[in-house]
């Protein structure tokens, strides 16, 4: 019996030693040590000195925080509506499809669209605008981002609206609620987890999309992503690369706890 | 009631306009004889020819899809075997330990994930290529199967190993005939997101792939920083019509398997 149990064990163990728990160890050694592997904090020191990677560090939070929330503002109502419809699985259908397409093939679409003589520049050029340079800048990085994000934030969205029973909605509705009201006390408290799992879902992912922003963005480094990037495969200076990584980790590790607070707080009460 | 209706179809059809004006203008545009995404010249298949005589990008492309198979059926027979080994853990905490373990991965940013394993494989000295990206990517599908199997046997009866052995089944006939088949559905939906993580990686590749070996995610991205190449295009049709079929089977599969978790069974579709 017990030889059986490791048979299905060990190799799964082999994994998370090699692959889970190594590779955080290395990159923790490699934040602590200079290139010639002696020990040294200057690698913290610099980046919590030097004033660009404290801004780069506060410039990823905000894009991946407005990512997030233009995100959920476009695909809240999107899901709702979604519960409302006939013909559900097709249209979900539908709206998780364009996830499957290689994310690198719908970022260069957006090299054509935003162009100078692309298609939204085009569409302003009918009102006499135009040409507006959107190519390469910060707000092409969002909007992309966006873009790509939506579906993923619909569907947890979704099945929590679909969740909630109708009848909680219509009492609120006999009893004399607003539409606001029901909104504000039923529907968004109740469907918050789906919420919740979606805006996970996307923060954290936002944070290293550095391949938009060498395409999209302009090529310059401008959150943490891409920062990494750059000191792994430019500059190959590993030991300030494995720092930021910690940083990041450390940051996303406490964006964690602090949304898993928040919903063990905030239980509803009907 | 009705107008209500209407403000929904408005909206969801204009989300998905949104979502896939980017698809089908690359598509339209790899028609175009032109040499840009800014204006359709004349309506030509010169681009299909050119990528179906790309014999480099054809050769990536295939590497691509015997790397997505090989690292998925990899992965997904570790983390079956994992889930089996997580389900026979006796104390809860060994339990739960194993899964905050096994969930690092998942909610890592590639970057990070990336990154570390260029440490690792420099490390122990493993070179960059086809190798390191085939570890890398069973590496990074294993949590998502573990996730698929286990719910799968949580829901088990157990009873029928119990029964199964009373009726003089070994070890090994207790595994094929009662317990795999009962974990199937779980199998397969590990295998079907694994290989999907396979084939839509990218910033992990990225970062442990050496100057040999090249994903088409890797080749799509070295080209588009140069610029437009309606090449490119083309591919992406191609890739789009891949998909169309892929997700077409899937629902196929699962619809006819599960017809009443059927919401669910789409949502197995989000990567």
């Amino acid at each position: 019996m017990k030889t059986k149990k490791a048979f299905f064990l060990v190799p799964y163990l082999a994994w998370i030693i090699l692959f889970v728990i190594l590779p955080i160890l290395l990159i923790l050694w490699y934040s602590f040590t200079d290139s010639s592997h002696s020990f040294t904090l200057s690698n913290y020191v610099t980046f919590f000195k030097n004033g660009t990677f404290l801004k780069m560090m506060i410039n990823s939070f905000w894009y991946a925080f407005l990512i997030t929330l233009i995100t959920l503002l476009i695909s809240y109502p999107a899901a709702y509506f979604l519960t409302k419809m006939k013909n559900q699985q097709l249209w979900l259908l539908l709206i998780i499809l364009p996830t499957w397409i290689n994310l690198l093939l719908k970022a260069y679409a957006f090299i054509g669209i935003l162009g100078n003589n692309g298609l939204v520049n085009k569409f302003l050029h009918l009102f006499g605008i135009g040409p507006v340079n959107i190519l390469f800048t910060d707000f092409a990085f969002i909007f992309v981002a966006t873009y790509i994000e939506i579906p993923f934030m619909i569907l947890p969205i979704f099945n929590a609206i679909k969740e909630i029973s109708p009848a909680v909605i219509q009492a609120s509705e006999d009893l004399g609620a607003s539409k606001w009201q029901t909104f504000r006390y039923v529907l968004w408290p109740l469907s918050r987890p789906g919420v919740e799992s979606g805006v996970q879902a996307i923060f954290i992912p936002s944070l290293s999309l550095f391949m938009l922003t060498r395409l999209i963005g302009g090529n310059k480094v401008i959150t943490l992503g891409t920062a990494i990037e750059e000191y792994f495969m430019t500059t190959m200076n590993w030991n300030m690369g494995a720092t930021i990584g910690v940083v990041l980790i450390v940051l996303m590790i406490l964006v964690m706890l602090l949304t898993n607070k928040k919903t063990k707080r905030k239980k509803v009460n009907l | 009631m009705r107008n209500k209706h209407l403000i929904a179809r408005i909206y969801l059809s204009f989300t998905l306009v949104l979502l896939y004006v980017p698809i089908f203008y690359l598509i339209y545009f790899s028609f175009s004889s032109g040499k840009n995404m800014n204006k359709f010249e004349h309506f030509t298949f010169a681009h299909y020819q050119t990528l179906f005589q790309d014999n480099r990008l054809l050769a990536i492309f295939l590497e691509t899809i015997l790397l997505a198979l090989l690292s998925s059926l990899i992965a997904t027979i570790i983390g079956t075997f994992g889930a089996i080994a997580i389900s026979a853990m006796k104390k809860e905490a060994h339990k739960n330990t194993t899964l905050a373990l096994n969930n690092v991965l998942m909610v890592s940013p590639d970057v990070i994930i990336g990154a570390s394993f260029l440490i690792f494989f420099t490390a122990l000295g493993i070179g960059l290529n086809f190798g390191s990206v085939l570890l890398s990517h069973i590496a990074f599908s294993i949590p998502i199967v573990v996730l698929m199997v286990l719910p799968r046997l949580n829901e088990m009866d157990y009873s029928l190993i119990d029964a199964a052995r009373d009726l003089g089944a070994n070890s090994w006939q207790v595994f094929s005939h009662v317990l795999i088949p009962t974990i199937m559905p779980g199998i397969f939906s590990g295998l079907f997101m694994a290989l999907t993580y396979s084939l839509d990686d990218f910033a992990v590749t990225f970062f442990v792939t050496g100057n040999g070996f090249s994903t088409l995610s890797v080749e799509i991205y070295s080209r588009a920083r140069q610029g437009i190449d309606l090449e490119v295009n083309a591919l992406s049709t191609v890739m789009f019509l891949f998909v169309l079929l892929l997700v077409g089977i899937y629902y196929f599969i699962t619809t006819k398997k599960s017809r009443r978790k059927n919401h669910r069974v789409i949502g197995g579709l989000v990567k």
